[in-house]
């Protein structure tokens, strides 16, 4: 089992490497890296390419480690025991079966995503150490240990948004996906866009990366916004010529409300563009 | 096998440890990295580093021990990083402020002179300087000096230098962006909730025992929803010597505006005296005496100071010392004031630590403020916020 990249999804060989080593080992995979450089789609992918089928588990503040193994229906129970429905002596009707517990018990090898861990409490990870080394949980409520028959690839990803404990970090392999330079840039297009111009690519991607480089953005346009922007100049069949201009600096590209997000940075891209002018 | 190359890792104070060593051992024994180098490289930084800011750290310690093994022309020199950043950028971050002090300007010049040349030299000598220099941080940080191309998109030029000499991650080591994201995760461990408002949340132990004693028939009980109920009075310092600071105060403010329900906020400038203002474009004619401020808001408030503290010790210890007015009562005796009103003070100086001690006045609010004096840094704000959160 080897993941090569897709034709939906462009690997580098470090993160490819990462994510062999993932395969191989069966240990958890912990990814990182600006957001919209594809973290959550690289699980999906594999997942794809290798055949397998994909559990997601999207973590909000409120989650609670125990949600991804299962949960027991107390109300459920409680309501069925006032209409005297005979289910309610079996406990096991009650308990309902996390992501994890699908991924452990499922026939055949899964991939499992946890996304965005960092959204979770402080104590989320920890509260998982031993789920993802051993692979094996305990259900109090039946009494029964749920063991994994064939260890799950674990995909995680975070945002940085909290601080991992040491012990958790020690168990996964980790992988830091950086911004594309130009030419991953251009080979992440190409598999968006097969038909796209290589003129309109060539000025799409000279002005994208013109932006990136300009001074006190708040958030830098990613590998997303790129990918939106360009389906809305094909969409709106923007002429090449549009893209070019003789000074990049002194004109504001069409439809660039894709690529900037933020009320401040519009304002200081568009103030640096009139002052570009002013000066020509 | 290797044991060496970890314990190098480990005297470079990287945080490996054996767990992880004995992952990479089997992984290479899984034959996962082939023979290649690069292959090897990228797998022990997948399974040894955790932090990607730790990742110029790792590619240094990488490159130190495999010296031997890859001789790579060019390596012997060390980039003048700093140097070529402090003549460039036009806003000097504090850390390089600081260095500048100390070298001051002649010499910096100079040193810059000479390296540049040193530069030009080993470029067309078409080694390490291209490479490296593309992936500096001039370019990402978009401060590209028009005349002298040092970092460009010489992607041709890859090739010529191993990965991990390109040294990539320089530039997110150590340099923790205060981001307003990281600023509310700091600003939530200062949370103390309570339940206000209307109910409409299922209150199961409640239930349980109301049903308990309605003899087993359903009862249910709802209570309302936790919220954030504690109270913050900020001060923020603005103009002047605070407009180097500006991106990093607006970072906390809006940090602050969502993370707490209760806050309230006010503007000085160098010191507190009797009077602060709200709207800085209003300052002349709509002020607030801070007499009012010290009336209004309970001692239930979290008093939070937001300045450099750097002026003239005049300004803090002197009647008439403010240099926008005459005020009749000193600096100091205002603060005093204002921390006896709020057990729970703290103030935060968004100059670096260790520029502290240098300047008098900092000294002397240090004092005042009872050593309670943060660096608006991740670390610092932590600090703060546990000062804070302790029972005054």
């Amino acid at each position: 089992m080897r993941f090569e990249g897709s034709e939906n999804y462009v690997a580098t060989p470090d993160l490819m490497l990462a994510v062999n080593a993932a395969i191989r080992l069966q240990r958890p995979l912990l990814i990182k890296g600006e957001p919209g450089t594809g973290k959550t789609m690289l699980a999906e992918e594999v997942a794809a390419a290798l055949g397998m089928p994909l559990l997601q588990w999207h973590i909000k503040s409120t989650t609670k480690a125990q949600q991804g193994l299962y949960e027991y229906d107390a109300v459920s129970r409680l309501r069925d025991s006032q209409l005297g429905d005979d289910r309610v002596k079996d406990i096991s009707q009650y308990i309902v079966k996390g992501p994890l517990w699908q991924a452990f018990e499922a026939d055949q090898p899964t991939v499992v995503l946890i996304d965005e861990i960092d959204k979770a409490d402080i104590e989320f990870p920890n509260d998982l150490l031993r789920e993802l080394d051993r692979m094996e949980f305990y259900v109090y409520e039946t009494r029964e240990l749920i063991k994994a028959r064939h260890r799950p690839i674990v995909f995680i990803t975070s945002n940085n948004e909290k601080e991992l404990p040491d012990a958790f970090l020690r168990r996964c392999f980790f992988h830091y996906i950086k911004f594309p330079d130009r030419d991953t840039m251009q080979r992440i297009v190409d598999v968006h866009f097969p038909g796209i111009k290589q003129a309109m690519l060539k000025e799409a991607l000279e002005v994208f990366f013109g932006l990136r480089d300009v001074p006190g953005l708040k958030k830098k346009p990613s590998t997303s916004e790129l990918i939106d922007w360009l389906k809305l100049l094909v969409a709106e069949e923007i002429p090449v010529e549009a893209l070019r201009s003789p000074d990049q600096k002194a004109s504001i590209p069409p439809l660039h409300g894709a690529l900037l997000k933020n009320e401040q940075d519009m304002h200081l891209f568009e103030r640096l563009v009139f002052m570009a002018q002013r000066n020509r | 096998m290797l044991i060496d190359f970890f314990l190098h890792l480990k005297a470079r104070k990287l945080p490996v440890s054996t767990k992880e060593f004995l992952t990479l051992l089997e992984a290479l024994q899984s034959g996962l990295a082939g023979h290649s180098m690069e292959d090897f490289y990228f797998l022990a930084r997948a399974s040894l580093v955790k932090d990607e800011s730790q990742f110029d750290r790792f590619d240094q310690a990488f490159g130190e021990y495999f010296k031997g093994l890859e001789a790579i022309p060019g390596l012997e020199v060390d980039l003048p990083e700093e140097w070529l950043k402090a003549m460039m950028q036009k806003h000097l971050s504090p850390e390089e402020k600081a260095k500048l002090e100390k070298l001051g300007w002649d010499k910096l010049m100079e040193e810059f002179k000479k390296r540049l040349q040193e530069q030009k030299g080993r470029h067309q000598g078409g080694s390490k300087w291209v490479g490296t220099g593309g992936t500096s941080p001039f370019g990402n940080n978009g401060f590209h000096p028009e005349g002298i191309r040092v970092g460009g998109e010489s992607a041709g030029n890859r090739t010529a230098v191993k990965v991990w000499d390109q040294r990539e991650y320089r530039n997110l080591d150590d340099s923790v962006e205060l981001g307003t994201r990281n600023i509310k995760v700091a600003l939530r461990r200062l949370r103390r909730f309570a339940r206000q408002g209307a109910p409409d949340e299922l209150d199961l132990d409640g239930t349980i025992t109301a049903t308990a004693r309605n003899a087993g028939y359903l009862d249910l009980l709802m209570r309302p929803e936790r919220h954030n109920a504690v109270k913050v009075l900020i001060f923020f310092d603005v103009g002047g010597s605070m407009d180097d600071h500006v991106k990093v105060c607006e970072e906390l403010f809006s940090a602050c505006r969502t993370e707490f329900k209760h806050m309230e906020y006010f503007y000085f400038h160098n010191c507190v005296y009797d009077q602060v203002w709200r709207d800085s474009h209003r300052r002349h004619s709509e002020r607030t005496p801070t007499l009012d401020v010290i009336h209004k808001y309970g001692p239930e408030y979290k008093l939070i100071f937001v300045g450099d503290a750097t002026m003239s010790p005049y300004e803090i210890l002197q009647p008439n010392g403010s240099i926008e007015y005459s005020n009749t009562e000193a600096g100091a005796v205002w603060l005093r004031r204002l921390i006896d009103a709020y057990p729970a003070t703290a103030w935060l100086n968004p100059e670096p630590e260790r520029t502290w001690d240098y300047r008098q006045s900092i000294g002397i609010i240090r004092q005042i403020v009872g050593e309670h004096m943060f660096p608006l840094t991740l670390d610092g704000l932590t600090r703060a916020i546990t000062h804070l959160s302790r029972k005054h």
